[in-house]
């Protein structure tokens, strides 16, 4: 589901045009993405060369270069019911807000989420609370609120799996995910 | 568009059932064939919270008869063979809810057609029964079917109720239910649940991609159906009270919103068009009004609007923190709904225009997803302190006990006539969740029978 989300998202804002970008830089692995159109089909070779080195990395400003350069900074994490950005959630969000003043034509979803130990629909008031305050906090720091919106999965979507302290710690989070 | 086709579909198959019993409305008690005057006498005083000695009242419920054994249109085979199957309906709904320790219908003589209205009493206080359940089939020439239901007290030789219904072949199992649900009335003075349908979500897949598709089933987990493909993440249903439409919480648009699914016409929409996510959908008693929840800035708050559509929500709390939920009191009058105002969640009641909002949990722990009893005695929440436990109160908070004690049990909703709660509980590790009954003892506690994994269980109301 993510990822059909992700996809009307950006027809919605336009961008068909950087997704096809994206999708070829995947391929293509160059450190610019191509201005021209995908080849036609026919006997161009190009489509079928996925080699030309994989050591560039992702594309700057792609969602995959976002997660990369964030170093697990993408995602903040909360106390049992708490909402709160304490002070190792500032340095992320920080880290976060760099990123997209860098790259001040891309948006970004912030998702909230719960622990399982909590009943499903006030997780999911919950999970939108935790993303609002991680929105905020970039708001704070001259991210244009236009840019941002927020998402909540409650619990429904745990990212571990366990039932214990440790699990539970890591699926209290806001997860931010820009919009390729 | 995927995912609207084969919504449809689903719905289309599902339709078909409920449409025709309803649209033919011919399923009222007609007194039928066999004529013996129901006599007065007193019911049991009895309650389900002091079960122990009529439990032990021996019913037997025999094999219903037929006048003529002829095919029918529907899966059971003949009116013999459905006879044997609608007692079983019976026995199955008065055993499995704790209420009754009914024998038969296998192993028990087979009453005779002409035996129906002129029971042997001898033969069956000799066979220890207190009470005794007998019925037939008649099959019509239109392709319904009549059954009659008879219920006698052995030990004073006499009858004490009965009832007919004429139903659609498919729809047989109603009369089953319906039949269950006159004996269980007539012997426990209680009103009656068995003819009653369920809407919940039906999961699979593992924990971290589970699959989450709205789905229906009648009280006994027979006839069951989902009705939405699980493209789209559904939760949180809640049957209107006329069963025409299902308020739930669908991922279709990326943010999650609350869609009246109209089981009727086949379509849903959107119950308020907003960018702000909405949940926690509830109908008001009379199904005019929609409680919904709606986050705005982090917040969250109850609206309410009319369920035609149309008009601008009114807000009923007013912040601070997470308000959401709410379950009206069975005059419509007040509303019983969650807050984290004072710090955590508790439940609070208010009446139904937003004013005086009073909390009522004082129990230590949290307190969430109340839910007040069609009887209006109750309220059932979930009680969280380490683990989540199903619980009941009174309207004023006051004498809290809890009905269960697992791991993790949420989300109560009432029986149609408050005398039994059905939540879901979710597994330790697994994460699979499962529906789970229970009576207000909180000792007759079952699993209900559900082809995958269950949660959210909605009950709805008796059926007319």
């Amino acid at each position: 589901m993510p990822s059909s989300l992700s996809m009307s998202r950006n027809l919605k804002s336009g961008s068909t045009l950087l997704l096809v970008a994206g999708a070829l830089a995947l391929s293509a692995c160059a450190s610019k993405a191509p201005k021209e159109l995908p080849p036609e089909p026919g006997p161009a070779r190009t489509t079928t060369q996925p080699d030309s080195g994989e050591a560039l990395g992702p594309r700057p400003g792609s969602q995959a270069d976002f997660a990369a350069q964030m170093m697990g900074d993408d995602t903040i994490y909360f106390d049992t019911d708490k909402y709160d950005i304490d002070a190792m959630d500032q340095q992320a969000l920080a880290k976060q807000a760099q990123w997209l003043m860098t790259y001040p034509e891309k948006r970004a979803t912030i998702e909230g989420h719960a622990d399982e130990r909590g009943t499903r629909e006030y997780n999911l008031a919950l999970g939108e609370r935790r993303a609002n305050s991680a929105k905020n906090y970039l708001i704070s720091l001259g991210v244009a609120a236009s840019r941002l919106t927020t998402l909540s999965y409650g619990k429904e979507r745990p990212v571990a799996l366990g039932s214990n302290e440790q699990a539970w710690a890591q699926n209290r989070r806001a997860v931010t995910v820009t919009i390729d | 568009m995927k995912t609207l086709s084969a919504l449809a579909l689903g719905l289309l198959l599902c339709a078909s059932g409920p449409a025709l019993a309803q649209s033919s409305g011919t399923f009222t008690p007609e007194i039928t064939a066999p004529t013996q005057e129901a006599q007065e006498s007193d019911g049991l005083e009895v309650t389900v919270s002091d079960d122990s000695d009529w439990q032990d009242l021996g019913i037997a419920i025999t094999t219903f008869t037929t006048d003529a054994d002829v095919p029918t249109q529907t899966t059971a085979g003949t009116t013999g063979q459905l006879g044997h199957a609608i007692s079983q309906v019976v026995a199955s709904d008065l055993k499995n809810n704790g209420l009754f320790k009914p024998s038969g219908p296998d192993g028990l003589p087979r009453p005779t057609f002409g035996e129906v209205s002129a029971p042997n009493y001898r033969l069956w206080s000799g066979n220890g029964a207190d009470m005794l359940v007998q019925g037939y089939v008649h099959a019509g020439n239109d392709g319904t079917l009549t059954v009659g239901c008879y219920l006698y007290d052995v030990a004073l030789g006499q009858p004490l109720e009965k009832g007919g219904w004429k139903v659609a072949p498919s729809d047989w199992r109603r009369a089953g239910h319906k039949c269950a649900d006159m004996v269980y009335s007539r012997l426990s003075g209680e009103s009656p649940f068995f003819d009653s349908r369920i809407a919940y979500i039906a999961e699979t897949g593992s924990k971290d991609h589970r699959m989450k598709r709205l789905a229906v089933m009648d009280s006994d987990g027979a006839n069951h159906r989902y009705l939405t493909s699980g493209q789209a993440m559904a939760l949180t249903p809640r049957y209107s009270p006329d069963y025409s439409k299902i308020l739930y919480l669908s991922y279709l648009n990326g943010q999650p919103s609350v869609y009246a699914y109209d089981l009727t016409t086949n379509s849903q929409k959107l119950i308020f068009r907003t960018t702000n996510p909405t949940m926690a959908p509830r109908w008001s008693p009379d199904g005019k009004w929609v409680l919904f929840s709606m986050s705005q800035g982090g917040r969250t708050d109850i609206y309410r609007i009319t369920s035609a559509g149309g008009g601008t929500p009114e807000r009923l709390t007013n912040g601070p923190g997470i308000n959401i939920g709410g379950s009206y009191s069975p005059d419509g009058s007040k509303i019983v709904f969650e807050s984290d105002r004072s710090g955590s969640q508790q439940v609070y009641v208010m009446n139904a225009d937003g004013t005086n909002q009073k909390r009522i949990s004082f129990f230590g722990g949290r307190s969430a997803t109340p839910e007040w009893s069609p009887r209006g005695d109750l309220i059932a929440f979930t009680h969280i302190a380490g683990n989540l436990r199903v619980a009941v109160m009174s309207p004023a908070g006051r004498n809290m006990r809890y009905l269960t004690d697992s791991w993790q049990d949420e989300a109560p909703t009432w029986s149609p006539n408050g005398r039994i709660v059905q939540f879901f509980r979710t597994q330790r590790g697994s994460g699979e969740a499962t529906i789970w009954q229970v009576d207000l003892t909180g000792r007759n506690e079952r699993k209900l029978p559900t082809p995958v994994g269950a949660s959210d269980p909605a009950w709805g109301p008796i059926r007319r």
